[in-house]
């Protein structure tokens, strides 16, 4: 009875949110930076994927001079479908690994600067589990937030830019379900990069002796 | 003699070592520590700089492990205790105080102060009403919603006494409590800290080299060069300090 009692610190998921949150609000412009890197790599991705979807969905419904105009402008088709060849795959892939390089970096940094504040977290109780909950519920906001911002801004930037360059049957054709899908996966991918970007670094600082992380100069 | 034999070992160091690896060179910071403290006891751990009294209380405070013999509070091995056995111990048995108060930045007073209540699983209304009660208690009843920025060093330093007294510890580890501090504000928190041990029985450990302290402790452990020099009891810290003046 006594070793069960002695067993029992907690931190209620309601609680972790409110740290979480109550983190990034009072950080704000540190925990925009984050969110920024995160933003521009979906955004990248979005406007590709945008592009694509707007591209397979006005096809069917183009006449001979808009497809040619099409081709012409160096959009590739494979398989009877555009954004699938293997240029289109590399090029996602690529942007996508700068992405996690940069995110990786910034949410390094950010648990660095937070070292002294792990350690008191612990000495005041928390066990390691605590302290990467709160980070990852920090690193899931900013990839929300991150992530439909960036789809957002990809998804208007692409539909603008085929508006310019293909007229006006990409308005009138434009795909919503296929778009929502993507700014979706979009959204999920922020998720994810910013996710795998904050857990080695939590991970790390959350096993610290609390002794150790106190002597962190801040 | 009763009363020793009834007051027992709350917190008990054998043969404790810790050495650092810095670099190439190897510094011995603790050299085979033996010490006890009783129960309710105001006691002071003395030293100049680099002498090891952080590292002590680091070793005391279970925020370190030893390099090698054993630390035990309230006669368990601190070294036996697993991950949630240990985050029990720092949250319910010890309350702790820096020097540079370590207050969470982004966290209101209240908020600093209930942090460990809700570790222990209190409800909302229950660490709420405490926390208000202990921030009275240090004489920061109006400053709750107030940011660690927006108070003095010497008000941050009682939000952090009153985070320590959170869930009624047993013990309250200072490490330099007045070394931001100025004199004045520094005899206050003194003060403050004699005056809650006494009404709340808990056993108070300071490492400091602020001389100021020695009114306020029952006993005086000095430590030099990582081993302990000499213990003195207050009676004969008083004759010391007369024969001084």
């Amino acid at each position: 009875m006594e070793k069960e009692m002695r067993r029992q610190v907690v931190l209620p998921w309601k609680q972790v949110v409110l740290i979480a949150y109550n983190s990034i609000r009072v950080r704000f412009f540190r925990s925009l930076i984050t969110t920024l890197t995160l933003a521009l790599a979906v955004a990248f991705a979005a406007f590709l994927w945008t592009g694509y979807d707007i591209l397979n969905g006005i096809w069917e419904h183009a006449g001979e001079g808009l497809r040619e105009r099409i081709l012409e402008s160096g959009y590739e088709m494979s398989g009877g479908r555009f954004g699938a060849t293997a240029k289109d795959h590399w090029l996602a892939i690529l942007s996508l690994i700068v992405c996690v390089v940069g995110i990786v970096n910034a949410q390094l940094m950010a648990v660095t600067e937070r070292f002294r504040e792990i350690g008191t977290f612990k000495c005041l109780g928390a066990l390691n589990t605590f302290v990467v909950r709160i980070f990852v519920l920090e690193s899931f906001y900013h990839g929300l937030i991150g992530g439909i911002a960036g789809g957002l801004t990809g998804i208007v930037v692409a539909t603008l830019n085929l508006a310019l360059h293909l007229g006006s049957p990409v308005l009138l054709h434009w795909p919503a379900g296929a778009v929502l899908v993507t700014l979706a996966e979009a959204s999920g991918l922020a998720v994810l990069l910013s996710l795998l970007g904050v857990i080695y670094p939590a991970l790390v600082a959350a096993r610290m002796q609390p002794a150790v992380a106190l002597r962190t100069e801040e | 003699m009763t009363q020793e034999s009834r007051a027992h070992n709350v917190v008990r160091l054998s043969e404790v070592t810790k050495a650092f690896e810095l670099g190439s060179n190897r510094v011995e910071a603790l050299k085979g520590v033996n010490m006890a403290v009783r129960a309710g006891e105001y006691i002071s751990i003395m030293g100049p700089s680099g002498s090891g009294k952080s590292t002590l209380f680091n070793m005391i405070g279970a925020l370190d492990k030893p390099s090698s013999g054993r630390v035990f509070i309230d006669e368990v091995d601190v070294a036996q205790l697993d991950a949630y056995e240990l985050a029990w111990l720092r949250c319910h048995k010890i309350g702790y105080i820096f020097q540079t108060f370590n207050l969470i930045q982004v966290m209101t007073a209240i908020e600093n102060v209930t942090l460990p209540m809700i570790f222990g699983g209190m409800s909302r209304e229950e660490y709420m009403d405490k926390g208000l009660d202990l921030l009275r208690l240090v004489g920061l009843g109006e400053r709750y919603q107030h940011k660690p920025s927006e108070l003095s060093g010497g008000q941050q330093q009682r939000v952090a006494i009153a985070r320590s007294l959170a869930n009624d510890p047993t013990i309250v580890l200072a490490d330099e409590p007045t070394g931001n501090l100025d004199l004045t504000t520094g005899e206050e928190i003194i003060s403050l800290l004699k005056q809650l041990s006494v009404e709340r029985g808990v056993t108070i450990i300071s490492a400091t080299h602020d001389i100021k302290m020695i009114n306020v402790s029952d006993r005086v452990v000095w430590i030099r060069d990582g081993a302990i020099e000499r213990i003195e009891d207050r009676e004969k810290l008083r004759i010391s300090i007369g024969e001084v003046a």
